[in-house]
């Protein structure tokens, strides 16, 4: 019974992340966040980091990557075993997509009057604006004792961050401050 | 059989876009355009760029938004399940390996060392967008409060983003009413 509620519970919370999570990616993880980790505690601040991390070296969109992460961990983590793991990360897939499945059937049918409807624009034009501060919360939101350690974070952060905009490949730079992290710590 | 076939093209598309885009929802949109409206002219140009608009305005990965329209497209209904499958698969299997083994080395020495660097230069790859981001969103001086105002609200206050898309979408939609009783009288 307590694995039908933990599953149960799972399945709400990536359900809700899919029929919420506007913009798509980053701007989906202050949503997951405050699902997963302050709603819920499945899992702490630092481990969802670390999510983050993995899902950007890894192929596929954040949502997938994290709904199926912590589908299998927040199962196993409370006593389960694998199996039961798999089961609570396909649970979790499917949440996460079971919303825009049934949102793009009815889009799709309803094309050619959704082309710039003045409602969908309307409800758009806050909307995206909006998505930016989710993404720049998404950011605030992961800087934390845990994840700052000291100054050394910091230097990584802010060469990171230039690197990033001059467009160097997210992937190799995930794997530089890994190297670096090795050495300094 | 015919038709067999197009599901299963349908799925070993979408599974080779989900397979080989690192980064999310963003990278697949020029892979998928040259898959199905390049080489397989399922889509011409306009449509494509007309559904990657609602997709995008629609909740849930922008990847698999599109994938669904697509699927939905060539095959109805059914078809949409064959190419979200197509997309979901490979992030679901990649990362359930990963899971499964990260969380035996979580507490490794040398790996919590790696992700002590990893960690900052995550929220600096999620931060280095959102300038770029933010001009495409119409995000300009006279508007720059409302992204300021939702990170704050969410980061601060702690109130979950899916109050923040409700209160956005409202918003949104009630200026336009506003505007079209002004313009009425």
């Amino acid at each position: 019974m307590e694995l039908f509620d933990l599953y149960l519970a799972l399945f709400v919370a990536f359900f809700k992340i899919g029929l919420f999570g506007f913009g798509g990616g980053y701007a989906m993880l202050p949503l997951i966040q405050h699902e997963i980790v302050d709603t819920h505690q499945w899992m702490s601040v630092s481990d969802f980091t670390d999510i983050v991390a993995i899902s950007q070296t890894t192929p596929g969109p954040i949502a997938f990557n994290s709904a199926a992460y912590i589908g299998y961990s927040a199962v196993t983590e409370m006593g389960f075993g694998s199996g039961y793991g798999v089961i609570g990360s396909a649970i979790c897939t499917f949440a996460v997509s079971l919303p825009s499945l049934i949102l793009m059937t009815l889009a799709t049918a309803f094309f050619f009057r959704l082309r710039n409807n003045p409602w969908l624009r309307s409800a758009l034009s806050i909307l995206k604006p909006a998505i930016i501060g989710l993404i720049a919360s998404a950011a605030l939101m992961l800087v934390t004792p845990y994840n700052f350690i000291d100054y050394r974070s910091w230097i990584i952060f802010g060469a990171v961050l230039v690197a990033s905009i001059k467009k160097v490949d997210p992937i190799l730079l995930i794997f530089l401050s890994g190297v670096i992290g090795l050495i300094l710590y | 059989m015919a038709t067999i076939k197009q599901y299963w093209e349908l799925f070993l598309i979408f599974f080779k876009i989900g397979a080989f885009t690192f980064g999310g929802g963003y990278a697949m949109i020029p892979l998928i355009r040259n898959e199905v409206v390049d080489k397989k002219r399922w889509i011409e140009d306009d449509e494509f760029i007309d559904m990657l608009a609602i997709a995008q305005s629609m909740p849930g990965p922008i990847a698999l938004n599109t994938a669904l329209f697509v699927g939905h497209k060539r095959r109805g209904f059914k078809g949409s399940l064959f190419s979200a499958a197509g997309v979901i698969l490979p992030s679901f299997i990649v990362i359930l390996l990963i899971a499964m083994v990260f969380t035996q080395f979580k507490d490794n020495q040398v790996v919590e060392r790696i992700f002590k660097g990893i960690r900052p230069a995550v929220v600096a790859l999620i931060a280095a967008p959102l300038l770029s981001l933010g001009k495409s969103a119409g995000v300009r001086w006279k508007n720059l409060w409302i992204p300021v105002a939702v990170a704050l609200v969410v980061w601060q206050l702690n109130v979950s983003p899916m109050y923040v898309v409700l209160a956005a979408i409202l918003l949104g939609i009630s200026h336009f009413l506003y505007l079209r009783t002004k313009i009425n009288k």
